[in-house]
């Protein structure tokens, strides 16, 4: 048995017929990083000695008939913008290289109340700016299933860990499809809750009215159980919903007889690549045999929310990423005269060039004489596009889109052009500028062998139903017994 | 919109961020590429439509104006990139 291969869910019936210990499964993955890690890089900081000690020390409690949390003893890994404390926390930036975080995210003591145990922090965009974490100021970190190929992001750290089998599931946060994008590019699953069913304090801010941390997990039971963990209502976090919790397991019913599933087929035009859009109609067959009632519909606003999304997250990082200045925390410069100089040349030698495109543009779109042309009209379209979502989830429970337009493209062919590097993010933001929750599943390969995802988008809090129908899914396709990564392909 | 030089160096500015002469004509182009594809949004129809500000429609969420002490100073200035006693250091701000 490889241990590395088994989801969680099936890790933990092991520890709890006491089949596997938790150092024997972390001292798998521990080895499964040190065989992996130098063909991916999805790692900024491991923590691997750090693990085996905390997984032997769960290993005595358990022993000594402690009762522990059933998750207790399992490894997972953390996207490097989540605060841990006393751990490096860097965003991938020179500016935060040696930060280390003074307490914890509330998600972070989350996984700690649940023992879970850390590997350490993966790698992403600068600040979480990208579709492709080429943008790290570390390393660019490759997609195991080609590895000359992105792996996605900003997440592309933790998709590609979980994809590899170096952590068994990961913390990725998603602004404009941060999880799900680089979920689809990895053949993994990414959930995006909807917004403020995850609290963000300790989550590094890029733009915090779209910002939200979530699972990537191996399979959908996984993403349920790491929402029950990381979900519920706190008041460190204003924007965080105060409703009851759930357990998001109970919703794998198996069945999707009589859901309603409507398909915007402005998400299967123009743009989409050929292959997608047939494996996709593949998927949407499969869910009619199901017993889903599928039908088309029209959400004309793609175009709209993609350049709204990066004027309000632009215009939001713009003010957000104003506190690195030089003087608390972070990168300083040794090359300044006076105060002036200080926070300008500290600010201008730790961002990296896409974030500083970014802080520009937002400021832009701020500033007198632009505000009401770009800003004040981008959060009228926002309410455009909920209202237009509105009107389709009175009629469907969930809609269904590609994730991404293509499969994960060559490193190099899009970082320098930041327009286009925009464009992949056209199947994803509108959920974000909503605040809905979606998932991406994958639901096959291509013909070179490239993972293709699937999006479910739910309407608000309503996670049960869209990972119900992406659980119907995968029990009837089972994807990850036909698939996997082969590490193929070179380093560029 | 045409966005000029002076302008890019005026909103650099007031961003507190230096732009090299090499990185003003690549910043430029690339903003200005940006902006264009940006201006769909005058395209929308969003007449007679509020403005969203937020993702949920929270409005002024309260709670107990409450002192809570952290007790961990020394990790917050073990961040510090200059620091004297238990402070912060700056250059001079005052002559």
């Amino acid at each position: 048995m490889d241990i590395t291969e088994l989801t969680v869910h099936e890790l933990m019936d092991k520890l709890k017929s006491k089949e596997l210990t938790a150092k024997e499964i972390t001292k798998a993955y521990v080895d499964r990083i040190y065989e992996k890690e130098k063909d991916v890089q999805a790692f900024v900081t491991t923590l691997t000695e750090e693990a085996i000690s905390k997984a032997e020390q769960i290993d005595e409690k358990r022993q000594n008939g402690e009762t522990l949390p059933e998750v207790a003893g399992i490894p997972i890994g953390i996207k490097d913008n989540i605060c841990t404390k006393g751990v490096r926390t860097t965003c991938s930036s020179k500016m935060l290289e040696n930060f280390i975080s003074p307490y914890d995210a509330t998600v972070t003591e989350k996984l700690n109340s649940q023992e879970l145990i850390s590997l350490g922090k993966l790698n992403m965009d600068e600040f979480a700016m990208g579709a492709s974490t080429e943008y790290s100021y570390f390393k660019k970190t490759r997609n195991p299933w080609n590895l000359s190929t992105v792996p996605g992001g900003s997440s592309g750290g933790s998709a590609t860990a979980v994809a590899s089998s170096m952590v068994p599931w990961a913390l990725g946060s998603d602004t404009g499809g941060s999880i799900r994008q680089p979920a689809s590019f990895c053949g993994v699953v990414g959930l995006k809750p909807t917004y403020g069913l995850v609290s963000r304090y300790g989550l590094v801010a890029f733009a915090s009215s779209l910002d939200q941390i979530g699972p990537i997990t191996k399979d959908v039971e996984d993403s349920a159980i790491l929402l029950n963990i990381i979900s519920g209502h706190d008041e460190k976090d204003s924007t965080s919903a105060n409703i009851e919790k759930k357990d998001y397991t109970k919703a794998l019913k198996n069945d999707v007889k009589g859901l309603k599933i409507g398909i915007p087929k402005e998400y299967f035009g123009e743009g989409i690549n050929p292959e997608v859009k047939e494996k996709l109609e593949e998927t949407i067959k499969k869910y009619k045999e199901l017993g889903a009632i599928v039908e088309d519909c029209s959400l004309d606003i793609a175009d709209y929310a993609l350049a709204t999304y990066y004027i309000i997250a632009c215009a939001e990082a713009s003010s957000n990423l104003g506190r690195f200045d030089g003087i608390r925390y972070g990168y300083r410069t040794k090359n300044f005269t006076n105060l002036k100089e200080l926070f300008k040349n500290s600010r201008s030698e730790g961002f990296g060039a896409e974030v500083k495109r970014r802080i520009i543009l937002g400021t832009y779109v701020l500033s007198s004489g632009y505000y009401d042309a770009y800003y004040k009209k981008a959060q009228q379209v926002r309410t455009l596009v909920k209202k237009e979502f509105d009107k389709l989830f009175e009629k469907y429970n969930l809609l269904l889109t590609p994730t991404s337009p293509t499969v994960a493209f060559e490193i190099g062919t899009k970082s320098n052009n930041p327009l286009e590097m925009y464009l992949a993010d056209i199947c994803t933001v509108s959920i974000n500028i909503a605040g809905l929750p979606a998932i991406s599943i994958p639901c096959g390969v291509n013909s070179e062998g490239m993972p293709i995802g699937m999006q479910l988008i739910g309407n608000h809090f309503e996670e049960e139903t869209i990972l119900n129908a992406a659980y119907t899914y995968e029990q009837a396709t089972k994807f990850r017994e036909k698939y996997k990564p082969e590490f193929k392909g070179g380093a560029k | 919109m045409q966005v000029s030089r002076e302008e890019l160096l005026h909103i650099a500015n007031l961003a507190s961020l230096n732009l090299k002469e090499e990185e003003v004509d690549n910043y430029l182009l690339n903003l200005q590429d940006i902006l264009n594809f940006a201006n769909i949004v005058s395209k929308a129809p969003v007449e007679g439509l509020t403005e969203t500000i937020g993702a949920n429609d929270n409005y002024n969420v309260f709670r107990k104006d409450e002192v809570r002490v952290f007790e961990d100073n020394e990790a917050l200035l073990a961040n510090a990139p200059e620091k004297e006693r238990n402070m912060f250091k700056i250059p001079k701000v005052i002559n």
